[in-house]
């Protein structure tokens, strides 16, 4: 078996009779408890559910009932719920919080009969860029274990890179789905706001958060996409009339030449010129496929991680206030009164980079300062979603660097300001609720790097019609990590 | 010095729907304790928040009958502080964009005279839960299934002049959102409260005194109880060179005093913010169309009508129409003796006076309209046999 086949191979495979899914599911397991320790991607293990899933997908064959997903394995982010299993935020906070419930995307994928191998590490609360804040510890690159995978979702990009899951989920509030699969050198979508339902994944920024899949192809990410998105009554903000469903179809054929939008203020921001040429090859690819690209202008780019910063933050410093110690979650040892409880809880259940996030957001929300920040950057927001907008009205698509650069080494970046940086490329497209596919685009000194397309509001099918045009046309998809047997 | 007493109200109104505002766990009161509180309403990480049409349609209902004017677009926004019954750590409220904007409502004083009583707005917003100190020695018990409960909160111009108005004032609210059937008006069981902000100024001045608020309260005697107490507490701080302090205060009823729970000096800072996880309500002029259409009769309405066409005194009126149940009740006992003021009295008298032996409420009253009247002349129903029905459906209770 190839532990680095796409999703449609392997239930390619279950279907000609190959393998059975029971046989695939416990391929994987055994590759997690062999080689996790090296990577630290996972959480939480959940090997006797994934193999009665499994059996459960084989006998959906046997009844001619299966999808194009039943039996194939896949990990879970451990920011979705997870009916019966911890379900942890990469917290201290929720490490005893087993979810009663499951999330609605979790829930989709499990009626296409897919098989929940477990749950990945990830930064604590989906706060960072690097997957070093986790409580469980950091996760390692598997192109270079003294790097870091990229975050919040690193843990869902590292066992895909490593081969020990074919298939993700992940959340990306500022770029949290797309940085790490560019650090990793697999794909991800970030989904159009509102595509993806939020209910069951914890919160960290609601206005941001969007749920989305990872894959090693675009063709996969359509499919998983296919499954996981639609409306769903539990979240006000799902969008009624949202993806098509018809994203795995429009993969299939080869999209009609379009015009591709380059920002010339995100490639002023490419200093490094070899960088820089990885990134061009891909335009240049896009060329030969007969797509036109042009320079476009989208103004307010540098505003966009303060804006972030200051409305993901305030949102979070009262998402993250239900985590007081009363009700579930830790709570101190033998607190004297109520004060006491909510103080040492939440002093000892959050990390240093969630309280850093808390105090922002709450000086951002307090009166006398509102204004000045929340309000300010909620106009800002706008500014910067109508670029977009105005952008789309020339073009189908951007093509853009996913980051401004390629995985750096654990504990490399202490600054929190710099860290922050890291989502330059990121964070416009969530502000602006657009969706944005991350694939492998290059390597840079041995390092894959990534590029994202983005894409008007609810362009999935097209967006990532374009991305498997991209991927038919190259084989960095296919690349693997040299010392991950 | 002669002093003026300046009173504004917030009653908080308990809507009538079957599930609560933001989830779909039940209502019904007297469950035991966390039984009727789900996943979102204990704020389970991921759950989120969807808003009960049924509570958005009666806060239009309501602010359709004070011809108020309905926010086409209004918004919910967080109001965060940390509390062990407050699960989590913001209460969803309105800020800014109330749902009800200005309306008014016309209060009839005893006197017969009329006082025009400004709505300021009126905004939803979910109930917190119950902390309950008296049942676990050193410890607070946490009861959630109040926790969501749909909630009107209908905040007044500072118009009301004396504590009698106020009483009056709550009073009629209560008839009206009974009327409305938007709430069930139990009074026992939380489903209206009060609080009462009350300054005192010399009398024929316009400046507003500092103010004091006066918490939860939920009975008509007690509100003016303590606005009375309240007034005459700041008026003797005055008048013995002290000055009010802004603060709220709690009404103890045993001890018929107000005592001050905390300062509001410093003025509290809920961080409010539009809550992300729902959208702007829009409420489009087809919706109000309709909710004006099935407004029923309003108590003033059907008051100046038992008057006008069916020739009944202003307290007969009054009297028949404070509770829609007796009303209801005796239109139905007009529709079988066709008689008004027969129906009046025996309704007034006989029927009433049984109930209250039996100290039930008139929705308790098991006797049809029907029951005492058929096959009798009016006289002799109303004279001798009224009560008899009564007696024989309660007794086998």
């Amino acid at each position: 078996m190839n532990p680095f086949a796409t999703v449609t191979e392997l239930a390619d495979g279950i279907r000609a009779g190959q393998f059975s899914s029971v046989e695939l599911t416990r391929y994987y397991l055994e590759r997690i408890e062999r080689l996790d320790a090296r990577f630290n991607s996972f959480i939480t293990v959940t090997a006797e559910r994934a193999l009665a899933q499994a059996a459960a997908a084989d006998a959906r064959y046997r009844a001619g009932t299966s999808t194009p997903l039943t039996g194939v394995p896949i990990a879970h982010k451990d920011i979705f719920c997870t009916n019966g299993v911890r379900t942890s935020c990469g917290s201290k906070m929720l490490d005893n919080f087993i979810a009663p419930y499951d999330a609605t995307a979790v829930a989709r994928l499990d009626a296409a009969g897919i098989v929940t191998l477990g749950k990945t590490n990830m930064d604590e609360f989906a706060m960072g860029s690097s997957c070093e804040t986790s409580f469980y510890g950091p996760v390692r690159n598997p192109w270079d274990p003294a790097r870091v995978p990229g975050g919040s979702s690193g843990g869902s990009a590292a066992a895909l890179a490593a081969g020990l899951t074919p298939a993700a989920t992940g959340t990306d509030t500022g770029g949290s789905i797309r940085q790490p699969a560019a650090f990793s050198g697999i794909c991800g979508l970030k989904p159009t706001y509102g595509s993806v339902s939020r209910y069951g994944m914890v919160a960290f920024a609601s206005s941001l958060d969007q749920g989305g899949p990872m894959a090693r192809s675009v063709a996969d990410i359509a499919l998983l996409l296919d499954a996981m998105a639609g409306f769903d009554a539990k979240d006000s903000t799902s969008a009624i009339n949202g993806h098509d469903g018809k994203a795995a179809a429009a993969t299939a054929a080869r999209p009609k030449p379009m015009k591709i939008g380059l920002p010339t203020e995100y490639l002023a921001m490419l200093t490094d010129p070899a960088f820089a040429r990885v990134f061009d090859e891909a335009r240049r690819v896009l060329e030969s496929l007969g797509h036109t690209l042009v320079e476009v202008s989208l103004p307010h780019t540098a505003a966009a991680v303060p804006t972030y910063y200051v409305i993901a933050s305030a949102e979070a410093s009262t998402n993250l206030s239900r985590y007081d110690g009363v009700r579930y979650g830790h709570r101190c040892e033998a607190p004297v009164d109520l004060t006491d409880l909510y103080e040492r809880s939440r002093s000892e259940g959050f990390g240093r980079e969630v309280k850093r996030r808390i105090l922002t957001g709450t000086y951002a929300l307090s009166v006398g300062y509102f204004d000045a920040y929340y309000l300010k950057a909620q106009r800002v927001r706008r500014l910067i979603r109508d670029d977009f907008v105005a952008a789309f009205g020339s073009v189908d698509a951007l093509l853009a660097p996913t980051a401004p650069g390629v995985a750096f080494p654990i504990g490399q970046i202490s600054d929190p300001v710099e860290m922050y940086q890291q989502d330059v490329f990121t964070v416009p497209a969530s502000l602006a609720g657009v969706p944005a596919l991350a694939l492998p685009c290059g390597f840079h000194e041995g390092l894959p790097v990534g590029t994202q397309l983005i894409g008007p509001h609810l362009s999935e099918s097209q967006l990532l019609a374009l991305g498997a045009d991209y991927q038919r046309a190259t084989d960095w998809h296919r690349r693997t990590p040299p010392r991950v047997e | 010095m002669k002093w003026e007493s300046v009173i504004g109200l917030e009653i908080h109104v308990q809507l009538a729907t079957r599930s609560k505002i933001f989830s779909g766990a039940s209502t019904v009161f007297g469950a035991p304790p966390n039984t009727q509180a789900c996943g979102i309403d204990i704020a389970l990480p991921g759950t989120l928040p969807v808003l009960n049409e049924a509570a958005v349609r009666m806060a239009v209902t309501f602010g359709v009958a004070i011809g108020a004017s309905i926010s086409p677009r209004c918004v919910f926004d967080r109001k965060n502080y940390f509390y062990p019954d407050l699960p989590k750590g913001y209460q969803i409220s309105q800020f800014d964009r109330p749902i009800v904007g200005a309306g008014r409502v016309e209060l009839r004083l005893d006197d017969g005279s009329i006082r025009t009583i400004r709505i300021t707005r009126a905004h939803l917003e979910e109930d917190a839960g119950k902390s309950l100190h008296e049942d676990f020695a050193g410890m607070t018990g946490i009861d959630l299934n109040r926790a969501g409960m749909p909630l009107l909160e209908i905040v007044s111009e500072p118009d009301l002049r004396n504590a009698k108005d106020a009483a009056a004032y709550f009073r009629q609210m209560h008839t009206l959102v009974r009327y409305l059937r938007i709430c069930d008006g139990n009074l026992n069981e939380g489903s209206m409260r009060c609080d009462a902000n009350v300054s005192v100024r010399p009398a024929g001045t316009t400046d507003l005194g500092e103010r004091t608020e006066i918490k939860n309260l939920n009975s008509f005697r007690f509100l003016e109880r303590a606005i009375d107490h309240e007034i005459a507490r700041q008026i003797d701080v005055i008048e013995s060179g002290g000055r009010v302090h802004r603060e709220t205060r709690l009404y103890d009823p045993d001890r018929d005093e107000t005592r001050i729970m905390r300062s509001k000096e410093l003025s509290d800072d809920y961080r409010y913010f539009p809550e992300p996880d729902l959208l702007p309500v829009v409420v489009d002029e087809a919706f109000i169309a309709k909710v004006r259409g099935s407004l029923p009769e309003l108590p003033q309405q059907k008051r100046s009508r038992y008057v006008s066409e069916l020739g009944l005194s202003d307290y007969d009126a009054s009297w028949l129409t404070d509770d829609p149940t007796v009303a209801r009740f005796f239109e139905a006992v007009l529709a079988e003796c066709g008689e008004a003021k027969l129906a009046a009295n025996w309704v007034m008298g006989d029927w009433s006076a049984a109930l209250n032996r039996r100290e039930l409420p008139p929705d308790a009253s098991a006797v049809t309209a029907a029951q005492p009247l058929r096959g009798r002349s009016p006289n002799r129903c109303s004279n001798r046999c009224g009560t008899r029905p009564i007696r024989s459906a309660t007794s086998t209770r």
